[in-house]
This record gives structure tokens, sequence and C-alpha cells, in this order.
């Protein structure tokens, strides 16, 4: 993974800059040793590895203001981080910025139950939040897996989801307001407890912007009532078309479930072996339904998902009777990963998503570059929203391992897009599809996304080498030459 | 005089913008024209018409996706949707009446670049919730895209939110990917009569908080009313226990059935209440819902005339005001106070919405902020200029 060229200038002034911010974060707040640097040279994203310029973690939004403004009038580069648990390498240092570490926001703000929000700092948890506000029967909609560890700030700039997305929606749709940190360190505050934004939505433009931004200070939630049931279904299928086909029937009989997952037979099997959740190893296909409403809706709906899915085929059809059966249900699928970690020394988990008529094309085409790179592939993926999670087992040890499955990762994200799908789902772009991005979007999309990175950041400080494959300068970017046509396009229609 | 240009399809319209750039030409970008009324008023060199660009390109029930041309038709769309019982969640609401049209008029990516929504905004968000993607032509005239068809994707920025009620400022769409929802099976109301504003937002916010799966509250003098959809074991159900939790709000109760409902919900939605004076001013008010009542109050104190109803569970005021030179625009703006939110004015005559600010003005940090997003788009201000001052 190649990084932009570190700045010699930068490198050899960086004493001053350490003692600059010395004097705007007093105290521990300012971390130049290499051990004291160590746990923040990579993310979740841990193949790639890089050691910061120096770490700063600031306390006050004044100190954040203060920061950007002396990184924008020295031309420091920053990378913000919430707790570093991106996927994609969205918070990875960069070896002349500064990393600007957000963990210090941990304060929970205000709890409003009236209006359905909550106003956090952004270091705190995704799971923080509900558990701030359970005891009243609420709780925050996106559920990464991560959501233990997960800031609400970075949920922000990933735009992240979870398994109920195709419910509830994302960060974005959940969403009320933020105030941030430009670059010139000027405060600004989009939305509010109110809904929309007053002039252009620049509140959705940031959801999702990885950091490229601006910094997020503080964060407005909506909170949902805790629906008062859920159930969960478990299927087994004697093919992955047949579980594909449930999925399609299940949306298009008009039922959204708050989830639906779906596993081949790899992934059923390893998660398996790892909790026991009692998961049919003879299926094929595995899906997971989840129905949540009040109790006569959700007994209502699981019998009519369960009459779909035996039309197709289902050869398991078995459905929580209890909070801690449904908990079962679902513990295989959470351990996932984990539980494939048994099986390989190391795995990349990629994170394209389709249109969910084409689920059956990509796993045989994915099957078929499996053996082709030599490397196992396990899929385990939020059938209902099209979000692929397939999994490519190798050792990192071995160089050409890790070059296969790189390789064998892009293929299928190409493969993805091919189809009509996207490169990312939920994981953003960061380092890790930053050079795929290409195969998604002409030269003209991305120079239109780079013109609005330079609305914010118009020297490219913020989070460099992430999501652009090449940055290109915002003068450049703004040039725009202009030819008078002496003919004015006689064949379309004018009156 | 205004001429019009009305290209054929996608590439027409790129010509069309890169001779508009070439000749320094100010484009007024419109598909039916069922919103020309509403923003500041522009003058521009030339109307750019989209209604050629026309029709359903892909509709795929099972997928919650429908592609489509930026010139087709709100009624075409939501003709085609109900006939698999889907439907646009976001309750997109027809603003001809209220604007002295005919009903009916209007395009889908008029209704986005509005970002309107209905009632149910409270629970399926607005239409920048459910635009997937788009391509279009920017004010360089260049082709571009963003987003897509699937329901997950955050590659690249999402431009979707940022064209969505951008009141066709940044770039001109030709086609949009939107998703779509199954139609509920049932929908009832359970009205409640008799309460005062802030007695009935209470009374709201406890059903939006309860498990009751509330998908609309609005309050018009006299009566409150609580929308429940969904499969009819599950409304029937969920009316009971939303009963007895209004128990506490004193009030008598009525409910109506399906069909009732959906007329009712859709005068709430069009505004309806507010078209019998065409010569008052109309105000949209966005707010935290708890502070509707105090706001509407401050108004109220020095325009005791005044029409208005909540939709939202407070958090919307749709306000009528007597006419007047200034809309009243400092009165309202002014009523909000610190609470957050934004007042739009949504009725008035041309002249006087050329003297005051249509939208909520802003810090002078986001108004620059603003400016250079919108120069990120559109650099010569080609397209609506003015429209959102």
């Amino acid at each position: 993974m190649e990084m932009p060229p570190l700045d010699p200038a930068i490198l050899d002034r960086r004493t001053e800059i350490v003692a600059a911010l010395r004097a705007i974060v007093p105290g521990e707040g300012v971390i130049d040793d290499l051990d004291g640097m160590r746990p923040f040279e990579c993310d979740a994203l841990s193949a790639y590895r890089q050691m910061p310029l120096v770490v700063v973690l600031p306390e006050t939004v004044a100190q954040v203001a203060t920061i950007l403004r002396y990184c924008q009038d020295n031309k420091v580069k920053v990378v913000p981080r919430g707790a570093g648990t991106s996927l994609s390498g969205g918070s990875m240092p960069v070896g002349d910025a500064i990393l600007l570490g957000m963990s210090k926001f941990n304060r929970v703000l205000e709890l409003d139950y009236a209006n359905r929000c909550a106003r956090v700092q952004p270091g705190v948890t995704n799971l923080g939040v509900t558990k701030a506000v359970e005891h009243e029967g609420f709780y925050y909609a996106p559920d990464p897996s991560s959501q233990i560890a997960c800031s609400i700030g970075g949920n922000v700039a990933e735009n992240s989801g979870g398994v109920h997305c195709l419910k509830y929606g994302l960060t974005t749709n959940n969403l009320l307001g933020i105030e941030m940190v430009l670059m010139n360190g000027e405060v600004v505050r989009l939305g509010g407890k109110h809904l929309d934004a007053e002039g252009y939505d620049l509140l959705g433009l940031m959801t999702g912007s990885e950091g490229l931004l601006g910094v997020v200070t503080e964060v407005t939630v909506r909170l949902l009532r805790k629906p008062s049931t859920a159930r969960a279904v478990l299927l087994g299928f004697p093919t992955e078309a047949g579980a594909a086909d449930c999925v399609a029937a299940v949306i298009a009989s008009g039922i959204i479930p708050g989830g639906m997952e779906m596993m081949d037979k790899e992934a059923t099997k390893c998660a398996e072996a790892y909790v026991g959740a009692g998961y049919p190893l003879d299926a094929e296909g595995l899906l997971i339904v989840e129905l949540d409403g009040p109790p006569v809706e959700v007994d209502y709906l699981v019998e009519r998902v369960a009459e779909i899915a035996r039309g197709r085929g289902a050869t398991t059809i078995r459905v929580s009777n209890d909070e801690q059966e449904r908990v079962l249900f679902w513990a295989g699928r959470k351990a996932a990963f984990p539980a494939v970690g048994q099986i390989s020394p190391d795995y990349m988990c990629l994170d394209g998503s389709v249109p969910r008529g084409k689920l059956v094309e990509v796993l045989a085409e994915m099957r078929r570059l499996s053996k082709q790179y030599g490397l196992r592939v396990v899929n385990v993926f939020h059938a209902g929203d099209g979000n692929l999670h397939p999994l490519i087992l190798f050792d990192a040890n071995d160089p050409d391992e890790l070059r296969r499955c790189e390789e064998l990762g892009a293929d299928i994200l190409r493969l993805c897009v091919r189809v009509g799908g996207v490169l990312t789902g939920e994981h953003g772009v960061g380092i890790e599809k930053r050079d795929l991005m290409g195969v998604q979007f002409t030269e003209i999309d991305l120079d239109q996304q780079m013109r609005v990175k330079c609305a914010f950041d118009p020297d490219h400080l913020l989070n460099p080498g992430k999501v652009f494959p090449k940055l290109r300068r915002c003068a450049e970017l703004g040039r725009l030459v202009v030819t008078q046509n002496n003919i004015p396009f006689p064949d379309i229609p004018r009156f | 005089m205004t001429g019009t240009i009305k290209p054929r399809d996608a590439k027409e319209l790129r010509q069309a913008v890169e001779w508009a750039l070439g000749e320094g030409v100010t484009l007024d970008v419109r598909g039916e024209g069922s919103k020309l009324a509403l923003g500041k008023p522009m003058q521009c060199a030339q109307v750019l018409d989209l209604s050629g660009i026309s029709g359903i390109v892909d509709y795929a029930p099972e997928e919650l996706v429908v592609t489509l041309r930026a010139g087709t038709p709100m009624r075409e769309v939501e003709a085609l949707l109900a006939q698999r019982n889907q439907m646009l969640a976001f309750e997109p609401p027809d603003l001809g009446p209220l604007l002295g049209l005919a009903p009916g008029r209007g395009t889908l990516v008029g209704a986005v670049m509005g970002n309107l929504a209905g009632s149910r905004r409270l629970s399926a968000g607005a239409a920048r919730d459910h635009l997937l993607g788009f391509s279009g032509v920017n004010g360089r005239g260049e082709a571009f895209k963003s987003g897509g068809r699937v329901m997950k994707n955050v590659t690249g920025y999402d431009l979707s939110k940022v064209l969505a009620g951008s009141w066709g400022t940044l770039a001109v769409l030709d086609e949009v990917s939107v998703k779509v929802l199954p139609a509920p099976d049932q929908t009832a109301t359970l009205m409640l009569l008799g309460l005062e504003d802030a007695a009935a937002v209470r009374a709201m916010c406890a059903a939006m908080g309860s498990p009751h799966e509330v998908s609309g509250a609005a309050h018009m003098p006299g009566r409150t009313a609580l929308r429940l959809e969904g499969v009819a074991p599950s409304v029937e159900a969920r009316l009971k226990g939303l009963r007895e939790l209004m128990a506490d709000a004193g009030a008598k109760m009525e409910e109506l059935g399906t069909l009732e409902s959906r007329t009712f919900w859709r005068e709430v939605r069009d505004v309806a209440p507010l078209n019998s004076g065409p010569d008052e001013i109309v105000w949209k008010i966005s707010c935290p819902p708890t502070e509707g009542p105090a706001i509407l109050g401050r108004i109220k104190a020095q325009r005791p005339t005044a029409r208005a109803f909540y939709d939202w569970s407070g958090g919307l005021i749709w306000l009528a005001l007597p006419p007047s030179a200034d809309a009243d625009h400092t009165l309202v703006r002014g009523a909000l106070g610190a609470t957050g939110g934004h007042a739009t004015l949504i009725r008035a005559p041309e002249a006087v919405r050329a003297a005051v600010p249509v939208f909520q003005p802003q810090t002078a940090a986001l108004v620059a902020l603003a400016a250079r997003v919108k120069e990120s788009f559109d650099p010569k201000t080609l397209f609506n200029p003015g429209r959102m001052g």
C-alpha cells in the first residue's frame, strides 16, 4: 500500500511542531515517544502499520480548533482518529502527519427522551449511547459489530451500519446534528434536535466523509424505543440459490425484517465449531431472519417467513422461543469473524455491496476466483441489503499469500461493481479500497468529489492518502477553461 | 426575453449546459415547474426544461429500488409503485394546491431537490434518506455520478445528501435511483379530541417514545392524530396499547379506519388545512418537538389571527399569517430564539420573497462554507442563481 511521500521539511520541524502542540494541549495530551505512540500505529486494518509524526489527545473544542488552525497555518497534515476500529485503514497514521485522537471526548452531554435524542461527545462508544438510555427503554439503532469499542465520532466519519440497517438505516439516517471544526479552525454546528438542514445538507455530506472534511466534536443522535419483542428464525437450505431466493421472496412479500443474515456452508461450519449455536451443518446456505415489533406482529411475520422458506425448499426451520435462544442463533453469526480466525492465521474481510438479485451469481464467481488464486474464501453477509463480507483466508507471514490475497480481494470488488454494486457497503474506502476507486468512478466523478474536499480543506491536510487514488491540487481542480460554442446545438428542441 | 431549452437525453443535457457555460447564460432548471413559486425569485436567461428526459429506467420491487429519469412525473412513479404494493416512504407532499396550482403536478426529482417529506419524516426520513444515487451534469458541463442502486454504500462522499435539498443550485440531474418500501396493509388513526397545544405535543412525544411504532403525529386545533400502519393484527394490537397509554391525557378518543386515515394524512401531508386563505403568508418551521408550542405561542402573541397546525410530533409547524410586506420574518425567526431549528417561507407574493430571506439565515462560517460547496459544483453560478437566498 503506497502512501504519499513524506515531506522532509515537516519531519525536520518535528521538535518545533511537538512544542507548538504542547503549548496548546498541556500535560500528557501530547505523545511523542515511540513506546507511547505504538498503540496508535495502526487501526483494525492491522496488516498496515505506520508511526505518526506525533500523537495529540485534546480535551476541549477550543484545543481542537487551535490545533487545526496551527496545522493549516503551518501546512501540517492531520489524521483524525476515534477508537481506531476502522477496517479500511481510515485512521491509519501518516508518517508526516499529526494523529489527532478524540478519545478524551467521552462524555454523554444530554439525554432528551421527549425529543428522542442524545447529545454526546464523539469519543463515546456506539454501545455507550445505548447503555446510557436503555434503562428508559430506548436504544441507538446502528449497531456495527465493533459497537463495544467503536466511537460515535468514528461512526459519523464512516457512516457505519450494522445488521439492522435494512429496517433502521445507517448512521446518516439516525443522525440529527453535529458540531465540527474545519481545517481553518472555524467551529460550525450542523442540525440539532430538529429535522433537516436549513441550507445545503452538509450534515449528510459529512457523514461517511472518512475524516477528510472536518473533525467532529459533538454528535446528536436520534433515539428509538426498543421494540417490545424480537424473534429470530434459523433457516437452512440445500443450495445457496434457495437461501438467496428466500431473501428476495421475503422482501417481495412486503416484509422488512429487523435483520436478515446469510452464511455459506464453510462459515456455518466455522461458527458452529466456535460457539455451538446448533446450526445445521448440512445446509449450503444458512439464513438468520430477525423480526421485531409487537408480539402479535412478530408471531404473524415469523409464520409468514417460515411459510416462504418452506416454499423455497428449506430443510431446517427453527424459530427462537425465548430470548436465550434468539441470542444463541445470533451468537454464531456474531462470532463468525473470530471463528474464521481459528482456522486461518489471517483473514481479510471485504465489504462489497451488490443488488440482492445478483447474490447467487456473485457467490459462484467468487468460488471460481478462490480456486484460481488458491485461497479459501468464507462468506457471511447482510443478505437483506446485499452487503457481502467475504473473508479471504491467508497467512500474512507469506509475502506471496498476502499479495495473492490483495489481488483476489480486488478482483472480488471489481466483480461487485461489474454486477451493479459498489466497493464498500459500510467499512469505508480508507487506504484499503483507495486504488480501486477508478473501477467504480470515472476521473470526472472523482474530480467532483475532490472539489468538494477543496471546499472544506483547500490544502488537502486532513487525512491525506485516504479515499482518493491520486490527489489533485485544488487550484488545478478549480481551473475552468470555457470555450464558446458558435452553434448553440441546433438539434435540441428550443422554443 | 427568456427562451426554453428542452434536452431529450443525458447527452443533450450535457451539451445544453456546456453551451450555457460558453455563453455565460444562467439557467432556470425545472421539471414540471410545480414549485416555481417557492424560493427566491430568479432572473435567468434561459429555462432548462427537464420534462423531455422522462420515464422509468428500471424498477425492481424485490430490490426495493426504482431508477428513473429526472423529468418523470411523481404521479407516474406513484402509480407504478402502487401496482406492486410499494411506496415512497418519505411521503412526498403535493404542494401544488398550497402554491395556487392544480394538484398532481411535479416530478420526483423536484421533490428530492426540495428534500420534501410528509408525516412519515419522523419514522422513515425525508427524500434525502431515500436517494441512493444519481447521474447528472455539474456547472462545468461535465457528466458525473454518485452513489448507486444498492441499499448500503459508503463508497466516496455521499453527494446524494447534498444534492437533495439543493433546489437545483448544484447540478442538473438526469437520472436517479430511489429506495422504495412496501406499502402498509392497514392504516389506523387514533384521534385525541380537545387538547391544547402543549398537552397535545406532550401526548405526541409520549406516543413517539412508546413501542407502538407511531408513523405520524399531527395536531390541529381540537384534534391530535396518531397514525399506526402495518399488518392488520399488529395495527389492532398497537391501537389498543396506544389507547391505554393515551388514557392519561384525559382526552376523548376516536378512531379512523384505513380509508379515512389515508384521506386525513394526505391532507396533513399536502398542508390542506392552510389552503383556504390564498392571500395568507405560509411558513414552515422545523424545531425540536417540545419547543413547538412555545414558538407558536410567541408568534400568536403578536399575530392572534395566525393559523397553524403541527406535524412531526410538534417538530414541524405549518403557519399561516395575514399578508404583510415583510412576511413577519423577524417575528417568525425571532420566535425560534435559541432553540435551534429553522423557518422557511413557503408561500408569499414574489415581491415579498424578493425582499426577505426565504431560507433561514446562517452563521457567517456556514454561509462561506456553503458558498465554497456551491462553487465546487457550479463555479459560474449557472444553475438557479440566488434561489436559496
